[in-house]
């Protein structure tokens, strides 16, 4: 099911043509989802036969440059003003443009997108949580969505923490903006930014007890009786 | 009464009965339950220089949902204001984790009720993204899609205006606006089959076609909406009372919402042309001809302005859909591939709604593969390469965007939905802040926030 895109001889390439290898393409592909096993997933008794089937979903559109279009004056110049900024990966996917950030380099980076003339993007639409679980050392993801109304273009920075240290800079100093999405996934996910002015529960009451739209958090859901029989809540019915 | 015992209805209490152990006692604590107002009056009275803290809510201020706002008041004047918001939080994203990619349309729509048609669309639109078919969505489910959100857009903006109105005592303006929003929302009841959370788009395209009458019914109501959208002007533009409770009313200028994110009326009633429509079209908005509506005023009654035109604007986008629904009729309106569209066709049965009783003879009568492939694909659902993708679209309150993940399977990873009233309830201390209570109303209706929206 999986892959190797033959990583090692697109380095060579992009290093022989001079430029400095910043956006690497990996030695191995990324599997932030874990393995999937037989037809329906773990929590259904699989009598078709297929159930020792394994299958990983790899995360696409590894990118290493030249990205095309205006992706890559962007990323050059992010990496003049911030360098190190970036982890080495770069997702291009169904046009979009993703880079995965150091998080200690955010805000610096943050600052140089917003204010320089050649990126200004002045809008952060979007902060939104991901949990990954079986991304060890990943497993919160948060994408923060960046467009220039001078430019008229969007890009897609992600920041990665481990569980276990849930922290993140927080960007409310670059981008006042970002305030309530923050504090929104704070709530939902549990991802602690640090100087945020009042990282507080924003959709669920404060004293409210988990991080509801992590993985390991159930919908809730319980199971149906009709006529004898059970349909199991929804988490625990059979995915496809 | 004892002299131990604790007056409970005493609306002046030294003590406050709801505070917990570790909260700071206050001086004096008011309740307003069951007693009269007056004594309460008559007391503060004595120190007018003092701070009150005021709780706003939590209540339905007209039609936008249930809103806390904590006022700090010094007399009338706001000194400071925190919104508090979740109350009309339902789980809408994480719900959409358990069920498929085709089923949680039916959820999204549920987000922004006034406006739940945009939430399909940019739904289905991030999904079709992360398939990668979105060039080969069908014109006429594009043409069918631009048709609904525009009366959509009519009807939220006539609501917004209506019980703005409302929210001023002015209570003939809203029957006006409710009126033609029903208009609207009668139309929208023909094409999809239900007044509001219709779960009309679907990925791939729209659930079904226009129905027979579907044609002379938009001609109908677009020759309606031409004739009486013009009545909210006539009660608001030069009413006097009116523009004095708005004019310079929930002041934000352009510097101001670029800091904040503020889009949609708020930002083009700072004069900036920024419509996603135009800037980065979708559903071919850019073979559409409309004007960008701004107002310079930077205020309620600029944004109110604002949302006038587009109603014009909207009505003209709509007598375009009207010839190109006249030229596509007969086309698909679901993407041809069998492996992602709908395999029902909804039709009108004798008990009003149903599934077409061609297709259900074709499958239960004529052929076993085709009820393979409906059951599977019902129950199954369709599988979404594994990925992310961001889509974002012009809503009636700025950019609703929304951000899927795939793992590769027929259920969504994660959907989060970027509404522009939960971006904008931000605003709302910048809007009020050192302005007079009674401002604090116009300020938060000029907004428009939905709190379905905005708790999600």
């Amino acid at each position: 099911m999986t892959q190797d895109p033959s990583s090692a001889t697109e380095v060579a390439a992009t290093e022989a043509a001079g430029a400095p290898a910043v956006f690497v393409a990996p030695a191995s592909p990324y599997l932030p989802f874990g393995e999937r096993q037989g037809m329906w997933g773990k929590t259904s008794p699989d009598t078709s036969g297929y159930g020792g089937q394994v299958h990983h979903a790899e995360w696409p559109g590894r990118a290493v440059q030249p990205f095309g279009g205006w992706f890559d004056a962007v990323a050059d110049r992010m990496n003049e003003l911030v360098p190190g900024f970036s982890t080495g990966a770069v997702y291009i996917w169904r046009g979009d443009i993703t880079f995965h950030v150091v998080a200690d380099k955010l805000v610096e980076l943050c600052r140089a997108l917003r204010d320089d003339a050649q990126l200004r993007f002045e809008f952060m639409p979007s902060v939104s949580g991901v949990h990954y679980p079986n991304d060890a050392g990943a497993e919160l993801h948060v994408v923060y969505q960046l467009m220039s109304y001078t430019h008229n273009r969007r890009i897609t920075l992600e920041v990665t923490c481990p569980d276990a240290n849930p922290h993140i800079p927080s960007v409310v100093d670059v981008y006042p903006m970002a305030n309530y999405h923050e504090r929104e996934t704070w709530d939902m996910f549990g991802v602690i930014f640090d100087g945020h002015p009042s990282l507080t529960r924003i959709l669920n009451p404060d004293d409210w007890v988990g991080h509801p739209q992590r993985k390991d958090y159930p919908v809730g859901g319980v199971p149906i009786e009709y006529k004898g029989a059970v349909v199991p809540p929804p988490e625990s019915r059979r995915s496809y | 009464m004892t002299t131990t015992a604790h007056d409970y209805d005493s609306p002046v209490q030294d003590r406050d009965i709801f505070a917990g152990a570790t909260d700071v006692k206050p001086a004096r604590v008011y309740f307003d339950q069951g007693t009269d107002w007056q004594r309460i009056v008559a007391d503060q009275a004595e120190r007018p220089d003092e701070t009150m803290v005021v709780n706003l809510g939590p209540q339905h201020p007209s039609t936008h949902g249930v809103l806390r706002l904590v006022l700090e008041l010094q007399g009338e004047r706001v000194m400071s204001m925190r919104p508090s918001i979740g109350f009309l939080h339902t789980g809408i994203e994480k719900n959409c984790e358990v069920k498929t990619w085709t089923q949680g349309v039916a959820f999204i729509t549920r987000a922004n009720y006034v406006a739940s048609i945009f939430n399909e669309a940019v739904y289905c639109m991030a999904v079709e993204k992360l398939l990668g078919i979105t060039d080969q969505i069908p014109t006429r489910a594009k043409v069918l899609r631009v048709m609904v959100m525009e009366v959509n857009r009519i009807a939220s903006h006539m609501t917004a205006v209506g019980t703005g109105g409302l929210e001023l005592q002015a209570s003939s303006v809203a029957e006006v606006s409710l009126r033609e929003r029903e208009m609207c929302l009668e139309f929208l009841q023909a094409v999809t089959g239900a007044r509001m959370n219709n779960a009309y788009i679907r990925p791939g395209g729209v659930a079904n076609d226009l129905p027979s009458d579907g044609i002379e019914r938009l001609r109908e109501l677009i020759d309606w909406l031409d004739k009486h959208i013009g009545e909210i002007g006539e009660f608001f533009t030069e009413n006097p009372i009116f523009r004095s409770r708005t004019s310079g009313v929930g002041y934000l200028d352009l510097p101001s919402c670029m800091a904040l994110g503020a889009t949609g009326p708020i930002l083009r009633a700072t004069g900036y042309p920024w419509d996603m429509r135009k800037m980065q079209p979708y559903c071919d908005y850019e073979t559409y001809d409309f004007d960008v509506v701004t107002w310079d005023s930077c205020d309620a009654y600029g944004r109110y302005r604002v949302r006038l035109g587009e109603m014009f604007e909207s009505v003209k986008i709509l007598r375009q859909c009207l010839e190109r629904l006249e030229a596509t009729q007969g086309e698909p309106c679901m993407v041809a591939d069998k492996k992602i569209a709908w395999p029902a066709s909804l039709a009108l049965g004798p008990d009003g709604q149903g599934n077409s009783n061609e297709h259900i003879k074709h499958i239960m009568g004529e052929s076993m593969e085709a009820l393979i492939h409906h059951f599977k694909i019902v129950t199954e659902g369709f599988k979404v390469p594994a990925g992310q993708a961001y889509q974002a679209i012009e809503n009636v309150s700025g950019e609703l965007g929304c951000h899927v993940v795939s793992d590769g399977g027929t259920r969504p990873y994660r959907v989060h939905l970027r509404d522009p009233g939960f971006n904008h309830m931000q605003l709302l201390p910048a809007l009020c802040e050192g302005g007079w209570l009674a401002d604090v109303i116009p300020a938060i209706a000029s907004i428009d926030p939905v709190m379905g929206g905005v708790d999600r």
